[in-house]
């Protein structure tokens, strides 16, 4: 399985969650978890989502979420897991 | 599975902290490049780091993009020259034309240092060794992306005070042979005691005899990680702030562990060692100075600073230890002065001296680093300052450098720029009286008592 962390940070606004679940259910990216809160008036998302059938390959991927943050006003950032396991785990 | 303040706390450490991967660094062995001829010996030097290397800038980019945190420098250590040149430099002239190639070969591969124009005369030194070291004016004058270091004892071997009265010299005249650009090929020069073999930090990295073929070593970074942890652990004793620099060291080192293997495989070359070293930049917020302010110290510099840099050092050690298979290079903090603003800032305000710092590095890795002192400072000064950093490395079995910038035409009060990670510096006064006669008596100062373990 190849897991990546999707993190989407911005001012909260309508429909956030729907257009990167579009774009993840197109690219055929799975969802396996997803948490999301609003600190302060901003909006924190964290998706775990596996890229195995992908149709798309993790820079793709990366690029295009970045364009729809900017198209959205939120910046969302693709990363491997690992470095989060990495760190936070022995 | 991971939560979200794991990940929020990761993302707050690369966006708002300058938590990076300072370099990853591919040391390459040239000692199967060595040939009577020089031309060829040159042809095969190139071919074998443009093929080894090739793909070093565009993996490291690739790892930057999947982790999405920043590595920052892409570098090659080579074997030191004057061992590989041997066989076909019959003067200073001819190593200079391997200092061409090596910077030829770092520009074509896009890594911007390439490390290894270097000797190892700890105990004396062959005519090759001289001749290189000789020819490092001309050779740092005429390339732009070439490091060069030359190891002048060790705990072993006691110092070669011959290597040290020469390299004062050798750095005067680096100084002069590089005039227009503030001196900097000094910059680029570091005089060493008990060098490390596998060190991926510039200007000092070269690619040991011990070494294999090839090899991936990493150096990670993060003061301004270190400082923000702190920040929230202020007015708290001692065991709570060690507790919060292991851990917070712990987690940097993981992350360069982690592209370390990755550079690994995805270059097929074996991972050597993690340096986990507080790597400065004069970026504000990634200062070392700025942590040991955070600790207590009005300025660095200030009674008190010795001792906390040195719990700094160990703690630093004591976390990364844990989070890495292999701890090599020299591994502490790093104390440059031009290239921490935290110094800087601390020299500017007549609270940090030349003495100081070398009592600091007494406790820290490295040693004198980038220290700015006027181009009027005699040879034999530069010579007397490089012995007693020496002795410092010698007596204590650690790795102590000096990389000193005596900058031609400026005096105390001017500052000097050199651009870039290598930032900028105000000169530093010296004191005036003479070592002459001390440092050209000639010879060696003898290994000291304790190294005779056996």
């Amino acid at each position: 399985m190849s897991r990546t962390i999707i993190t989407v940070v911005g001012k909260d606004t309508v429909g956030i969650i729907a257009r990167v679940c579009t774009y993840l259910a197109d690219a055929q990216i799975n969802i396996l978890d997803i948490s999301q809160t609003i600190v302060q008036g901003f909006f924190n998302m964290m998706m775990i989502v596996d890229m195995e059938k992908s149709t798309k390959s993790f820079e793709t991927a990366s690029l295009e979420l970045e364009r729809l943050g900017d198209e959205i006003g939120v910046k969302i950032k693709c990363q491997r897991e690992e470095i989060f396991t990495s760190m936070h785990r022995i | 599975m991971l939560n979200m303040f794991e990940v929020i706390e990761t993302n707050h450490m690369i966006e708002h902290e300058k938590l990076d991967v300072r370099t990853i660094t591919m040391g390459i062995s040239l000692l199967d490049c060595c040939d009577s001829d020089l031309e060829a010996m040159n042809r095969k030097i190139y071919q074998k780091i443009t093929e080894k290397a090739k793909n070093l800038v565009s993996v490291g980019e690739a790892i930057a993009r999947d982790f999405g945190v920043p590595i920052v420098n892409k570098r090659i250590s080579v074997t030191p020259a004057a061992l590989v040149g041997g066989c076909a430099c019959r003067t200073p002239k001819d190593f200079v034309s391997i200092a061409r190639t090596l910077d030829r070969a770092a520009r074509d591969v896009g890594v911007n240092f390439i490390g290894g124009y270097s000797a190892l005369v700890s105990k004396g030194m062959t005519q090759a060794d001289e001749n290189l070291i000789r020819s490092i004016p001309e050779a740092l004058s005429v390339t732009e992306r070439v490091c060069s270091s030359v190891n002048v004892g060790s705990t072993k071997t006691g110092l070669n005070m011959d290597a040290v009265c020469l390299m004062g010299q050798i750095i005067k005249e680096t100084a002069e042979a590089t005039r227009d650009q503030d001196s900097l090929g000094c910059a680029k020069l570091v005089v060493f005691c008990n060098a490390p073999d596998d060190n991926p930090f510039m200007a000092g990295a070269f690619h040991g005899v011990t070494e294999a073929d090839a090899v991936i070593n990493v150096g990670v970074s993060g003061p301004g990680v270190v400082k923000v942890a702190l920040e929230a652990a202020r007015g708290q004793n001692f065991e709570v702030l060690c507790e919060t620099i292991k851990k917070t060291a712990f987690k940097i080192t993981r992350v360069g562990q982690l592209v370390a293997q990755e550079a690994s495989r995805r270059l097929g070359v074996p991972f050597g060692i993690i340096d986990l070293s507080l790597a400065p930049t004069p970026a504000v917020g990634d200062s070392v100075a700025e942590i040991l302010e955070e600790i207590g110290l009005e300025r660095v510099g200030a009674p008190g600073t010795t001792a906390a840099l040195a719990m700094l050092n160990d703690q630093v050690k004591k976390g990364g230890v844990m989070a890495s298979s292999y701890v090599g290079g020299l591994s502490g903090a790093f104390i440059p002065v031009s290239e921490d603003q935290g110094m800087i800032d601390a020299v500017s305000a007549g609270a940090l001296t030349l003495e100081k710092l070398e009592a600091m590095t007494c406790v820290c890795s490295v040693g004198l680093d980038m220290i700015a002192v006027p181009g009027s400072t005699p040879a034999s000064t530069l010579s007397g300052i490089i012995a007693d950093e020496a002795a410092i490395g010698m007596v204590n079995q650690k790795t102590t450098a000096v990389r000193i910038i005596p900058v031609a035409g400026k005096e105390v009060g001017d500052s000097v720029e050199f651009g870039g990670l290598l930032g900028y510096a105000p000169v530093m006064p010296v004191n005036s009286y003479s070592c002459e006669k001390f440092v050209t008596r000639g010879g060696r100062i003898p290994a000291p008592i304790h190294s005779f373990k056996n």
